[in-house]
Order: structure tokens, then sequence, then C-alpha cells
């Protein structure tokens, strides 16, 4: 007679096969069985949080880094509800994680017991799909396809509810079979006819430019290495959404930056005026795309996604191409190896006016910005950090924000996987549990939180759990004292009504790491600033590094909401120089 | 325009809405219509009938039949998410207009009025195949199947013989000819 096992034991038999080695969760009381089972599966490390946002987020933060799905482990009811923000990040922003929640028994669902919640309801909207097992002899095939969910097509989070009498009962453990393909549904649905119509617009194009996104960074480090294939063989431009950032390289010269409403001038006019766009990987967000209506008015507009449903759904695109970026640009390569040899010798020429104005564009420097002697300035705070890290290799998240904005434009990634931040959802308090996520799956490495002092204090409480484990994160704070992309857009929109955007009665942030058993430096000149990011450095274990910033700095470049790419708004060094005074800047 | 004090951009051109009929085929399983319905309602847009209905019980499959208005481009977007949803096994999407496809709803009318006035009320309905199902001598109760711009004259249409309550299902859909959906 075969072995029986316990709903508890096949959730640990089933992620020791998917090779899960590190789970982040809190326990209560309907998941308690399966808490019971931890000690005897050694392969397969629990990391306690605080909050069970803060679960979700540190999956996120592990799966971005690594690629490889990120596991949560909750209770039901609050447990559950807690999460659901993570879920929700997470599938925005297309981030593989698989979330087991406790359930009430079976006999007591739909009875208001406590700490119930219809689980499966509340997630619907925000995963790509969820379970509820009311029977044990499907525990191990559910939780095997909620796997392959997560990690196939367009990632996203997935989520397992399961009652507690289901976690006691015992049933048989049907081994795990890898099956290709998940209910029909392939993934590559291009012709080589897509790639021969790519190629032909490749060739004529005279204004080109690569606009990449996320896509690139959930197709593997491969998709990358092609991409830098692909635009080193063409000569073409590149622009990369706040997702796709380090899937080539920022200090090459054929990136133009960052491109959206906080792009660079030369990313955001290169895109208005460009003949031919290249989309791959990215999803035409708002952000990016500001007034739709006049959105890159005269380009042919090539859409490289894994997801059908992305293609058409903000802007009408000319050619679509459905599959893995992986292998479309394998098979774009390949085509543009063929029909042409020396392709960016031969279309350098044609594409060189294009260049030039791209060169008139760049010599605005739309990320400059006015330097101080006496306060630090946010954007030098973050070039420092980047001077200072940019050979080790960090792993950088943020929280939402201008500090966000400011750390996409000012620190340089060269490879994919580096950069962990919320950009679907904008989900402030992200960094702190992400960065716990980043070092956990990467125990060496320097990990560092970009974060502001509002976004922080949301999810502060991680601290507890990098301490616990050992995880020396940097917690990087641009301290203004405001929550500053609020007040930004109050004092440009809402006439400097600063309503509610002060925070009053901020904790001594270098106190707080104390009590929390870690480091906390502060930063308050200049002059300092490079001694004290170098002691962070330093410290093997967790820092709360509070800089004080400026606190009047606004984030620039930006296009005003409800206008084109071509209105941008710079910064006051340029606003100065065209001597447009406080008032005019709030007309735009 | 003035400025728009938001940090969102303004809508732009909206497109003319067309009313389609969604069919989708499903995994009969616990939640799948909620699943279904929650593409609609996420995106703030009205179900105008549903019907649905295990139409292979060895393979678990059910029928969904969708009658929903949109601009062609929710309607692609509903479509190409609906066939993204686990338990969805295909999509077909036809325009009301459509000729080559048959739309059918079923109706079914309670008259309490004179046997006089009931007589009259079935004669009304005999274009639309009516089925007496009930009768007693002060009331009748008719089935009938015909489109849903014809059901809902005919509920208008029948009040002066005595129609209480009617009660309808959503339409269903397909295809004429040897042809099947795949």
């Amino acid at each position: 007679m075969p072995k029986l096992y316990s709903g508890a034991e096949i959730v640990f038999k089933c992620l020791e096969d998917q090779g899960v080695s590190h789970i982040f969760g809190y326990p209560g009381g309907a998941v308690l069985p399966i808490y019971d089972e931890l000690k005897n599966f050694n392969s397969i490390k629990h990391i306690l949080v605080r909050h069970e946002q803060g679960a979700g987020h540190a999956a996120e933060g592990y799966a971005r880094s690594t690629g490889k799905p990120g596991v949560l482990l909750v209770t039901s009811g609050p447990g559950a509800t807690n999460a659901v923000t993570a879920l929700t990040d997470a599938y925005m922003d297309s981030i593989p994680l698989v979330c087991i929640t406790g359930q009430v028994p079976t006999h007591l669902i739909g009875t208001d017991a406590f700490q119930e919640c219809d689980t499966t309801g509340i997630t619907r909207p925000c995963t790509k799909h969820n379970w509820l097992v009311k029977d044990i002899n499907d525990l191990s095939e559910i939780m095997h396809k909620a796997f392959e969910v997560a990690t196939t097509g367009r990632p996203g989070p997935v989520l397992v509810d399961i009652p507690k009498d289901i976690q006691f009962q015992k049933t048989k453990y049907k081994n795990y079979r890898k099956v290709k393909k998940l209910n029909g549904k392939s993934h590559d649905n291009f012709s080589q006819k897509n790639i021969d119509e790519l190629i032909k617009l490749i060739n004529k194009a005279k204004k080109p430019i690569f606009y990449t996104g996320g896509g690139v960074i959930n197709s593997g480090p491969k998709a990358s290495e092609l991409l830098r294939e692909l635009v080193y063989a063409t000569g073409f431009p590149i622009t990369s959404t706040l997702q796709g950032l380090g899937c080539f390289p920022a200090d090459d010269n054929q990136f133009l930056g960052m491109l959206g409403m906080h792009g660079t001038y030369e990313a955001n006019n290169a895109m208005y005026s460009c003949d031919l766009m290249i989309n791959i990987g990215a999803r035409f967000d708002d952000r990016i795309t500001g007034k739709i209506d006049e959105f890159s008015p005269k380009s042919k507009k090539v859409h490289i996604d894994i997801d059908p449903s992305s293609i058409n759904k903000n802007v009408k695109v000319d050619l679509p191409i459905v599959g893995d970026i992986k292998s479309v640009l394998t098979s774009t390569l390949k085509t543009l190896k063929k029909s042409k040899k020396n392709f960016s010798k031969s279309n350098k020429h044609q594409i060189s006016n294009w260049w030039e104005k791209i060169q008139k564009w760049r010599s605005k420097r739309s990320l400059d910005y006015i330097g101080s002697e006496e306060t630090i300035k946010p954007q030098y705070a973050i070039e420092r950090l980047y001077e200072l890290t940019k050979d080790r290799d960090a792993y950088i998240t943020t929280e939402v924000g201008q500090h966000q904005m400011w750390a996409a434009q000012h620190y340089k990634f060269n490879k994919p996987n580096r950069w962990m931040t919320s950009g679907g959802l904008g989900t402030m308090g992200y960094g702190l549990p992400a960065a716990v996520g980043v070092q956990i799956a990467h125990p060496k490495k320097l990990v560092v939180d970009i974060a502001g002092e509002a976004s922080v204090l949301m999810t502060m409480q991680e601290m507890s759990t990098a301490v616990q484990y050992n995880l020396p994160i940097k917690i990087f704070i641009l301290n203004n004292e405001y929550m500053g992309m609020v007040r930004q857009w109050q004092e440009l929109l809402h006439d400097k009504n600063y309503s509610e955007s002060y925070t009053a009665a901020l904790p001594d942030f270098v106190k707080m790491a104390e009590a929390y058993g870690c480091v906390g430096i502060r930063a308050k000149t200049p002059e300092e600033l490079d001694d004290k990011i170098i002691e962070m450095l330093n410290t093997d274990r967790p820092v709360i590094f509070d800089c004080l910033v400026d606190k009047q700095e606004n984030c620039f470049p930006m296009i005003p909401s409800g206008k084109p790419h071509n209105q941008m708004l710079l910064g006051p060094k340029d606003q100065k120089e065209k001597k447009i005074t406080g008032k005019g800047r709030t007309l735009v | 325009m003035a400025n728009s004090k938001s940090a969102y951009s303004v809508a732009g051109k909206k497109q003319k809405n067309d009313t389609h009929i969604i069919v989708v085929w499903v995994d009969n399983e616990a939640g799948v219509l909620a699943r279904v319905v929650g593409l609609f309602s996420g995106r703030g847009y009205n179900i105008e009938s549903l019907a649905v209905a295990e139409v292979d019980q060895k393979e678990n499959i059910s029928r969904i039949t969708i009658v929903t208005t949109g601009t062609p481009q929710v309607v692609d977007q509903i479509k190409l998410q609906l066939k993204k949803l686990v338990p969805v096994h295909k999509v077909a999407d036809f325009k009301r207009e459509d000729k080559n496809v048959i739309f059918k709803e079923m109706a079914l009318f309670k008259f309490v009025a004179t046997s006089e006035k009931l007589i009259k009320a079935f004669k009304a309905c005999k274009n639309f195949n009516p089925v007496v199902l009930d009768e007693t001598k002060k009331s009748k109760v008719i089935q009938i199947t015909a489109l849903r711009r014809e059901i809902d004259k005919m509920s208008k249409n029948l009040t002066k013989f005595g129609l209480v309550s009617v009660s309808r299902t959503g339409a269903v859909a397909m295809t004429r000819g040897s042809d099947v959906f795949k």
C-alpha cells in the first residue's frame, strides 16, 4: 500500500518538487497544520515577516531578482486580505507569485466563522487564477498547476486557498510530471511572415526607436543579451520603461534613458517624432503614452508581447507579434543576419540625420539640476550612491514617489534583474520588504532600498525581519519630510495648496534603527555624504540611512497630464534660462 | 480645454457602441461564472443577458452566452481577456446583425383574464411557436421563442390581454449551416 500523506505534507512535497527553497510567511490558526510540517522539510526555509503585505513584497523582490516564482504562506481572513496589496502589485507588474492561504474548515465556509473571508472571491481580480481546494485528492495537482500558471505566458500571481480540514486529511501523493502546454494555451503565436515584415520595416526606417519594457526582463537574461545584440546590429536608439531598466546598459551611447512622464527629453521627443517604434515587452501604459490621441502620431508601431490582450489595448499597432521575447528576438536576429550581413553599416547613413536630431535633444541635458553646497540635492545623493556602488553589482529596490523617479533617472543599470520597483500599482512601502526578499535570494550581494521617508514608514516593521535573519539591507531614505510627489503635484496643479502632504512628527530614523537593533546613519550636508555612504557600505548589518535632502526639490523633466510627449516640462535650470516664472509653471 | 487638475490624462475620443453576443466554452467548475462576469463588471460594462448551462456532461463543459454592448476596442479586450482565463476553452463573438448566426430567447408569459382575452392572447403569440404549459379557467402560461426585440414588443402589447408576469431567458446563439465554431 502506498504511503499516505496529509494535506500539509503534500503542500511541502509540491514545493520541494518545484524547487522552492524559501517561503515568506506568517502563521495563524488556519495554516497551523502546514506550519507544523515545516520542521520535516529541511530544504525549505521559512522567512517570518512582520506583516503579510511584507511577505508578498518580499516574495516579489525574490522573484524579480531571480526570475523564479516567489512563494508566500499566510493564514485565512486578515492574513489573506493583508496579502491582497502585494498580489495586486505582482499582477500589475507581471511578477510570478504563488500565495498559499489557509481557510477555515470546509464545513464552516460561508458561516462567517472566525477569521473567515471569501479569499478566492476577493483575490479573483488580482490573480491570474486561484483555487479553493475542496478535495484532498485535488491538492497536489492544483499546487503544481498553480506554479505552472504563475510562471508561464505573462507571469503573475496565483493563489491556493486550503481549508484547515484538508490540511489534516490524508491521501496518496501524485508525482509531478512537467507538462509543456497549459490548457492548449500556447504563447508563441508569431510566424516567419511577421518577422519578415518587421525586418522590412527596420530596413525602411529613417527615424526608428526601440521602446523596451519589463517583458524583456521577464523573458530571462538571454532575452536581454539578444536585445543588446539586436540594438547593436541595427544601430537604432533605444529607450526603456521604468520596469525595463537594466535590460540594456544605461551608460551605452545608444540608450536614451527612461521615457514617459519623468523620462528624458531625448527619449520622449524621439518617441514623438519617430517613424518606426518597436515596442518590445512594454504595454503602452498611461504614464508612458501621455495623451493617447497625440501619442507618436507619425510612426509605424510594432508590438512584441507574450500577452495577446496587451496588443491594441491602449494604442493601435501596425504589426503585432505575439510571442516570448526570447524566441521573437532569436528569429529576428537570424533573419536580419541572413538578409543583410552588414546591416548597421549600410543603415548608418539612413539614420544619421535621426541621430543628429537626438543629439540635439540630448544636449538639453534634461536630467540636470541646480546643485547646492549647503543642502543635499536628492539627485546628487543618488548620483553619489551610484558612483560609490557601481562596481559592486548592487540590487536596488525603491518605494514609490519622487525618490523612485530620481533613482530611475540617475542610477544606471547595466544588468537585468537588478532593479525592483513597483510600477503598475505604485505601492508605497514596496521597497523595504522587497529588499528583504532580494537579500534572501542573494545573501552576499549589496541590496539597497532607495526610499522616501513617507513610503518607508508604511512597511517599516520588516526591519525586524532583516535583523532576525541578519540581512544587511541598506535603507537609503531621501528624507524631505514631505510626500514629495504629492507635494509636487499640489505645487504644479493645485495652487500650492499642500493639503496633508507634510509629514509632521516623523520618527528619528537613527534612533529607530537602533531600536530595531540595526545601524542608523544620518547625512546632513553634501560634504559629509560620501563618507557616510561609505560607512553604510562598510557596515555588514542592516542600515537605515537618513539622508536629509532639499525639501523643495521637484522631479523633472515631466510631461504634465493630458499632454503629448513633445510638450515636456523641463527642470528649473532650463526654466531659468528661458525666464519661465513660477506662475508660468503652474499653467502648464 | 482648461487644465486638467489630475495625474491622469483626459479621456480621448469615444468610439461607437455595438451589441455583441459572446459565447464562451468553459470548464463547469465552481466560480467560473464569477470569473467570466467579473471581466465585464470590473470594466464597468453591463451584461444585457446571460445564458449558462452544461452542454457536454462527459467533458464537463458549460456554454455561456453573453449579450453585451461596447466599443470595438472594449469587446476585443474582453475577448482576449476571456481567452486568458484558465477554465476557458474557446470564445466566439458575433455581432447582433450577423446573418449567419441564429439568436433565440425563450419567454414564459402568464395571463390572468377572461377566456375570451386568453384566446386572443394565444393568437397574438402564434408567430413565435407558442406552447401552452398551464391552463386554468382564469389563467394561461404560454411559452414562446423569439428574438429579443420581438419579446420586448410582445410583452408590451400583451398587457391588454391580461399579461401579469414575464419570465425570460438570455439569448442563445448558434451558427447557420454545417460549420461548427472551433
